[in-house]
């Protein structure tokens, strides 16, 4: 286990010294104090390393994640895990605006809420929020699953693509082109896994599904309302 | 009297409801939808044509024309950067997508960059291998859609250039339809083939300057610091874009006015939209003056850039470089008359082809449709586009020369006079023959 302080020792110190671990494994266990709300902590990472953070931290945390566990036990600012490619990002307490935003693989844990536009632009990462979603949450998502176990707030999904979402709880409204689908037994499957890997004490019938009705797909002026 | 004889008024077309304006009301008329189209402002706007350089007289001696040095190196991100972008010539190539471009035209782009030794840059959609591997020097645009962005060919960029806006559509996203979307280009977007891709206009996770400044230092942290980050905005409000840039961290400010491309949008944006690139560049290096950063950060100038001529007035109202789309686009082949009998039979002309959207360019540059994409070879065409590059700087250093210059950047605003009182109040020159502009006191 290697041993960062945040505060006395730089941010440029900490991402130096884990982006270090890219070329070459030398320490798979990291801990980093006093965080304090600094951003952009631990990003660009691309190693099977464990990184824990004790406290909270500022915008992007874990931005742009390849292969690493990041497990924040405190909160985290706008963009945690923001554009994360594959690995894990938990997060003990609330996120920000934009959590996953435009991610393209790998799974972000939320123990608690997030915010407005939870998975903008998702392009295949899997995010599970255990507790509520704001509004315009998924707004253009175009691939990967996002599975909340409380509530959705308005416009969920709007002009979304082939992004999967599975709410338990209600959806204040459904944004332009998004709708409620039929929960198929491969749609449980996914769920299940996802509930497991996030360790969240849900059973996937309690969910519904929804996704895109593909309406808006190609322009058409009779749609323009929508736009 | 007979009516025969009577003298007839000539019939008289409106100025204001002129044949192409009604042809456009009779489409929209039909179609119910906005006109779509590639390329930039068509109308005629306040531009470099408007400027004259003065040559040296009694006052300044001219340097030698085949002699005398003139130097056009340019170096661009020494603000922060560990690795700043060094380029023989300040005329770099503007970003635009494989997807919008063919992979043998964005093959073509690096090998013409490459060979005349400046940079090339991507655009909406990703990098290519191919691309990566033709451009000695790859600028990655860091887009709003974040199409087919990954942390992996961030890394393999020389600079990266953070887009705000483009002078075509300063606040507007793009569109690229369906008939464009191929198998490679919905596998890079991860998006399915064929549904027409919206882009956004405004970037998922930030929105004002405070985020941006954020932003900017994820990606520093991401790249180590090594590579100059540029920002990239549609000329509108160019003093406080630039001071905003500035304050965010940018090394390098882009500023595109509305002469310049896109491959894609409303008709209606492109034309009414934003200022005339010769508007943008005084405001923009007044705000670098002001925060005493002019020449630290660097202004690259964009949108209807054509000739030395055009990059040696750029030069001299205090740009650091120019880029260009549409240049090298016809550099590569685009519009070429010998393409004219498809051009018609799309129901357009030599130079006025610019349903870049559909897909069918007759010169293979702005398709993805394998047959018409074959028609354009990117050693060729990388020869061209190289050559007009190196004519672009002749022309340059000729202008400088004349007016007693040893280095591109030593042209100045005193060495440029204009024609119109649009044009000296835009670039802040004296009206040709008098001392004064427009908002100049004190005469």
């Amino acid at each position: 286990m290697q041993t960062y302080n945040l505060e006395a020792d730089g941010l440029r110190g900490l991402n130096t010294a884990l982006q270090a671990q890219n070329e070459n494994v030398t320490e798979e266990s990291w801990e980093v104090n006093n965080p304090k709300g600094s951003h952009a902590v631990a990003v660009g990472l691309n190693a099977p390393i464990k990184v824990t953070v004790n406290g909270s931290t500022g915008y992007y945390c874990a931005g742009m994640n390849q292969q690493a566990h990041v497990h924040v036990k405190g909160s985290v600012g706008p963009g945690v895990a923001e554009n994360m490619m594959s690995g894990v990002v938990e997060v003990e307490g609330d996120a920000s605006q934009y959590a996953g935003a435009t991610g393209h693989g790998g799974l972000l844990n939320i123990k608690g809420n997030a915010s407005s536009r939870c998975g903008i632009s998702m392009k295949g990462i899997d995010i599970v929020v255990h507790g509520n979603i704001g509004h315009m949450c998924a707004f253009m998502g175009q691939s990967g699953n996002l599975v909340v176990l409380g509530d959705a707030g308005d416009a969920l999904g709007d002009s979304c693509y082939e992004a999967r979402f599975f709410v338990r709880g209600s959806v204040k409204s459904l944004g332009a082109d998004c709708i409620e689908k039929e929960m198929r037994p491969e749609h449980i499957e996914i769920l299940k896994d996802l509930l497991e890997r996030a360790g969240a004490d849900a059973k996937p019938e309690e969910f519904k599904r929804y996704g895109s009705a593909r309406q808006l797909y190609n322009f058409d002026v009779d749609n323009a309302q929508a736009y | 009297m007979d009516n025969n004889n009577i003298p007839r008024t000539v019939p008289i077309q409106s100025a204001t409801f002129s044949n192409p304006t009604n042809a456009e009301i009779r489409r929209a008329a039909a179609t119910g939808i906005y006109d779509i189209r590639g390329g930039g402002a068509k109308r005629r706007v306040p531009h470099f044509d408007d400027l004259l350089f003065l040559g040296a007289s009694v006052s300044r001696y001219p340097l030698e024309g085949y002699r005398e040095k003139c130097e056009t190196k340019v170096t661009l991100g020494t603000r922060f950067a560990k690795k700043p972008i060094e380029l023989d010539i300040p005329i770099t190539i503007a970003g635009m997508s494989f997807g919008a471009l063919s992979g043998p035209a964005k093959e073509a782009l690096g090998r013409g960059a490459s060979a005349a030794g400046t940079s090339t840059t991507t655009g909406d959609g990703g990098m290519t291998p191919e691309e990566r591997g033709h451009s000695t020097k790859l600028v990655y645009q860091y887009l709003p859609s974040r199409y087919g962005m990954n942390p992996n060919d961030l890394r393999k960029a020389d600079a990266i250039e953070v887009v705000v806006g483009q002078g075509a559509k300063p606040g507007g996203g793009g569109m690229l339809l369906g008939q464009k979307i191929s198998d490679r280009v919905a596998e890079m977007r991860t998006l399915p083939k064929g549904i027409d891709q919206r882009s956004a206009c405004r970037h998922p996770d930030w929105t004002g300057p405070d985020d941006l400044e954020i932003k900017i230092l994820e990606l520093r942290e991401i790249t180590d610091w090594q590579v100059p980050i540029y920002v990239k905005v549609g000329g509108t409000r160019p003093y406080y874009d630039t001071a905003l840039a500035v304050k965010a961290g940018a090394d390098v400010v882009v500023l595109d006015g509305m002469q310049g491309g896109t491959a894609a949008t409303q008709d209606v944006f492109i034309e009414h939209v934003g200022l005339p690139t010769l508007a943008c560049i005084r405001p923009a290096v007044q705000a670098l003056q002001d925060l005493g950063v002019h020449r630290e950060v660097q202004l690259v100038v964009s949108g209807g850039i054509r000739t030395g001529a055009d990059v040696a007035k750029a030069l001299a109202l205090g740009a650091d470089a120019v880029s260009i789309g549409t240049a090298a686009m016809i550099a590569l082949g685009d519009n070429d008359p010998r393409w004219e009998d498809e051009y018609q039979k799309l129901g357009t002309t030599t130079g006025a082809y610019d349903d870049w959207h559909e897909g069918l360019d007759p010169a293979g540059i702005t398709t993805q449709d394998p047959d018409l994409a074959s028609r354009l070879d990117p050693v060729e065409a990388g020869r061209r586009l190289r050559n007009y590059l190196k004519v672009m700087t002749l022309e340059a250093q000729t202008i400088a020369r004349a007016c007693g210059h040893n280095h591109l950047h030593n042209l100045e605003p005193e060495d440029l006079c204009a024609l119109t009182m649009e044009a000296a109040a835009m670039a802040r020159v004296p009206l040709a023959g008098t001392e004064w502009y427009p908002g100049k006191a004190g005469f």
